[in-house]
């Protein structure tokens, strides 16, 4: 047999990246035998699939979203274990992205291929950092993927909202925050700053708020918003999912200030189509400058894009002399995009 | 600069009229001066210096990026200001990141390989380096953290005053340097002119007259006689020394506003005390006349919120050669008739006003009240003896562009209400069309700043009212965006399917707090689609909510699918007892549509 060329080691199908000679899919976006997943975002976890390997964070965040059945059955990966599948090995580096979420490297004889999945490279007091995988072939998320994407510090845009708490102790402060992962970073830079009363949570927040918790992250004094009076939520600081922050749920606050924490409030069309007063740009995934320097940095000759602006980024790769394709892998999006709550959390408690 | 554009950045986001007070205020309060007075003129409009061109900033921006990149991301953002001030490369080499380094949770103890670690060995490529960059970030490299301080307002302001056009160039690049994202964004919008964040000068100089705990229109009056960065001004503010005084020749007064008049107050106000007048359908205007200290006439014509339009009405100017304030609407007139709003639309806010426009649209001042003559305030006087002034004044000035708003004789509220129902027989003749109520002002009503309480009342006449349907509802901005406050509506016109709605309009207000929630639930549980913000409301025959709206005027207007725009629309009331196959259609505005345009046609003199 001839040298296996990497796109038959990864392949591209419908139902997600498939790794035939290792018999399974990573991130599949149908139910499959056997899923390889990188981490617990909805779109990159679903429920139904025969086998699951992940970490076990991510198993347990997809068992508290979507209950005990949720697989088949589950096998649980350690960071740097590595484990065979039919003829290639795999092996789970960190992420960064959120607790629990890994990068997948696929090695087939002399050949690696890096799924990253979703990344980031800045610090984030509430997950293991992002790990450089030196590899021959990297797929890169490309959810920021135009050189208008820096998002700075995260550290100065919650100074940014404590600034405002401060000015307007008679107004609530609003933070939309997806529920996993986004809404426990912002509460830990929060504490890291230094702001020590209670933080009020939506109801869609606590299960997932209560495991990083009991992961040993430590977030504070956390409280229910719900039966909170109105007059005494003035001056406090409410996490909730971006949908919440436009909605009935949000006549039980004073005067509130909707901010929302993301990579997209770097743009200002972006924050007022929301109606955000207060754009925090606090992202789960990688910049512009993140995504070009984890590339260069992996050493990897050729690039494979994936989800969000993969233009650019191809031609970036390109104009380096690096090999690039997009995926074009349908199914993914950016969780804040998608998040939408369960029945009956409009308007109710 | 980095704390202006904070202040920028954040007004832009926000709706509150008094969060925005509040910002502004705050700023004055931690910023020193000059900086914070060149922030006051900027918000103001007071600054003057040669803008920059768009193409400038266009060059600047491709000697330092890849041009596919740039295009991308102009497409996605959609402002070349935002995107330069986003793009602009870091004037520092590509540093590892610092700061809360992640402390790795979960028991794995897998040490970070920072990407900058790996760089070393194999530098990243760096985005574009042409040999000038390459060489200025080596240079600021060696110097290590010896980076300038981003420039201060003061600096950016005072600098382009005088700055060459041969470097504005350079200047602004090393500026972008300096700046973060937020920094030159509000550079580049300052320099290109295009400082658009939403607020009015007015409520830039409440906000500095907050900080003193003054009365804006104490800050209102002296105004005209201060420059920036306003020292004088923060210093009187902050209690450091008196009020400046107003060395203007022809400066703005507050002006005194009206209360609507509701059926209920007439019982408690006697005829005998208020003189009444024809409200006219035009601009407010003050129109201010003074000798400056070499003797020259200084003539200005200022907008009720004491914007000064003198600009744009140059042919109006001659007339106002005598000293004095005159408070007064402007109209349009066309052979000794007034022209509608519509007519006198085209004048306004005009920056180049041309001879053929001058003589088309002819300027006229109806003059109703008298402020000052020569040196003397008038606005101590009674209303009565300020009217008697102001008759005399007009005598004199004898100028056919500015005439005298005549009274209106009644010694009851019916006969009142019969000229109000009739202008054109109760002494309005054939400008009856452009009186769009009656002003009842008290005898002895001194001129106050503001709304003061009993003192001048406006009876509009009806306005035009049709009964409509609810068909679309968007959430409204800011405090209102739980709820759905913005709303289309249309009326029934035949169609080759049978009778359809078209809309007709969109209004989102008119209507009290209580109404909004009772819409907002009606909405909410009558929605048969979404699409974004927007929700399709049920609107059959037997089932909808038929909205009375209430309106001003009707245009012609290809924009709209009906045909038709209506001036001022809003909620009159809620008509849950109508259905909706009982609204009104479209024939009814046109056939008042071509009323309107009848009486345009008329008073136009074409005819």
């Amino acid at each position: 047999m001839t040298e296996m060329r990497p796109q038959d080691i990864l392949t591209p199908v419908p139902a997600g990246l498939c790794c035939k000679p290792g018999g399974f899919h990573i991130d599949p976006v149908r139910p499959v035998e056997r899923a390889v997943i990188t981490h617990g975002h909805s779109d990159h976890a679903r429920a139904g699939h025969g086998a699951v390997l992940a970490t076990q964070e991510t198993l347990d965040i997809m068992r508290l979203r979507y209950g005990e059945n949720f697989a088949g059955t589950t096998q649980a990966v350690r960071y740097g274990e590595e484990i065979r599948l039919g003829d290639v090995t795999i092996k789970f580096h960190p992420a960064g992205h959120v607790l629990g979420s890994a990068q997948i490297a696929v090695s087939r004889k002399d050949t690696c291929i890096v799924a990253s999945g979703d990344y980031k490279d800045a610090p984030d007091p509430t997950c293991v950092p992002f790990e450089v995988v030196p590899c021959d072939v990297f797929i890169t998320e490309a959810t920021f993927g135009l050189p208008v994407f820096r998002h700075g510090n995260a550290a100065d845009e919650v100074k940014k909202l404590l600034a405002s708490v401060a000015l307007f102790p008679e107004r609530a402060h609003l933070v939309g925050a997806y529920s996993l992962g986004k809404a426990q970073r912002v509460i830990a830079l929060i504490r890291e700053a230094g702001y020590d009363a209670p933080i009020y949570l939506h109801g869609a927040m606590e299960k997932i708020t209560r495991y990083y918790e009991s992961k040993g992250i430590p977030l504070g004094e956390l409280r229910p918003v719900r039966g909170m009076k109105k007059a005494d939520l003035a001056g406090t600081i409410t996490l909730a999912p971006p949908s919440a922050t436009a909605d009935l749920w949000t006549r039980r606050f004073p005067d509130p200030v909707t901010a929302f924490a993301s990579g997209w409030m770097r743009v200002r069309a972006r924050a007022r189509q929301r109606g955000v007063e207060l754009p925090l740009v606090i992202s789960d995934h990688a910049d512009w400058d993140g995504l070009t320097a984890t590339i260069a940095a992996t050493g990897a000759g050729e690039v494979w894009v994936t989800h969000g602006q993969e233009d650019a980024l191809v031609h970036w790769c390109k104009s380096k002399g690096l090999a690039a394709r997009p995926l074009d892998l349908v199914g993914y999006g950016d969780e804040e995009e998608t998040e939408t709550l369960p029945e009956g959390e409009d308007g109710a408690a | 600069m980095n704390r202006f554009a904070e202040l920028l950045d954040r007004l832009a986001y926000e709706p509150g009229r008094n969060n925005k007070l509040k910002l502004i205020t705050v700023y004055f309060r931690d910023v020193g001066d000059p900086d914070r007075g060149y922030a006051l003129a900027a918000l103001t409009g007071a600054l003057s210096f040669k803008h920059a061109k768009p193409s400038l900033i266009r060059d600047l921006i491709a000697e330092r990026t890849d041009p596919v990149l740039f295009a991308l991301s102009y497409d996605y953002v959609g402002d070349l200001s935002e995107t330069v001030a986003l793009m602009w490369p870091k004037a520092a080499p590509l540093l590892p990141r610092s700061g809360g380094e992640g402390s790795g949770v979960g028991g794995a103890s897998v040490s970070r390989v920072p990407v900058s670690e790996r760089a070393d060995a194999e530098p990243p490529p760096t985005l574009d380096p042409s040999p000038p960059r390459a060489l200025r970030v080596e240079g600021r490299g060696i110097a290590g953290h010896n980076n300038p301080p981003p420039p201060t307002l003061t600096e950016v302001v005072t600098t382009l005053r005088t700055l060459g056009k041969t470097e504005m160039p350079g200047q602004l690049a090393r500026w972008l340097d300096e700046l973060d994202e937020t920094g030159r964004w509000a550079l580049l919008k300052l320099v290109t002119g295009a400082l658009r964040i939403g607020i009015s000068a007015r409520l830039a100089k409440t906000a500095a007259a907050a900080l003193g705990d003054k009365d804006p229109h104490e800050v209102e009056l002296i105004w005209p006689g201060l420059i920036p960065p306003y020292l004088e001004l923060f210093a009187w503010l902050e209690g450091r020394a008196d009020k400046p005084v107003n060395r203007d020749p022809a400066p703005f007064r507050p002006v005194m506003l009206a209360h609507a008049i509701e059926d209920t107050d007439f019982a408690s106000l006697a005829p005998a005390d208020y003189i009444a007048e024809w409200k006219w359908d035009g601009i407010r205007v003050q129109a201010v006349s003074g000798q400056d200290t070499r003797g020259h006439v200084v003539a200005r014509l200022y907008s009720r919120t004491g914007e000064d339009i003198t600009g744009s009405f140059p042919d109006l100017l001659p007339s106002l050669h005598l000293p004095g304030a005159i408070d007064g609407e402007l109209l349009v007139l066309r052979d000794g008739r007034v022209q509608s709003f519509n007519v006198l639309q085209q004048r306004l806010n005009r920056k180049i006003v041309s001879p053929k426009l001058m003589k088309d649209y002819p300027i006229h001042l109806r003059a109703y009240d008298l402020l000052g003559e020569g040196g003397e305030d008038l606005r101590t006087l009674p209303f009565a003896e300020r009217r008697a002034r102001l008759e005399a004044f007009i005598r004199k000035l004898d100028d056919p562009r500015v005439d005298l708003s005549p009274t209106i004789a009644f010694d009851s509220w019916e006969a009142l209400t019969a000229a109000r129902a009739d202008p054109a027989s109760a002494g309005a003749g054939d400008d009856a069309d452009a009186v769009e109520g009656v002003m009842l002002k008290r005898r002895d009503a001194l001129y106050l700043p503001g709304r003061p309480k009993g003192q001048w009342w406006k009876w509009k006449r009806d306005p035009h009212i049709i009964d409509t349907v609810l068909m679309y509802a968007q959430r409204g901005h800011g405090k209102r965006s739980s709820y759905y406050s913005d709303y289309t509506f249309g009326v029934w016109t035949a169609t080759d399917d049978g009778d359809q709605l078209v809309p007709v309009g969109k209004a989102y207000f008119g209507f009290t707090d209580e109404e909004l929630l009772q819409i907002d639930r009606f909405v909410r549980r009558n929605t048969t689609e979404k699409f974004g913000p927007v929700r399709h409301v049920v609107h059959e025959p037997d089932q909808g909510l038929v909205l009375e709206v209430a309106f001003e005027g009707l245009q012609r207007s290809p924009r709209h699918k009906s045909g038709v725009a209506m001036r001022f629309p809003r909620i009159n009331r809620l008509r849950w007892d109508k259905p909706p196959r009982e609204a009104d259609r479209l024939e009814t505005l046109e056939k008042m549509l071509k009323n309107e345009q009848n009486k345009v046609l008329e008073t136009s003199g074409d005819a």
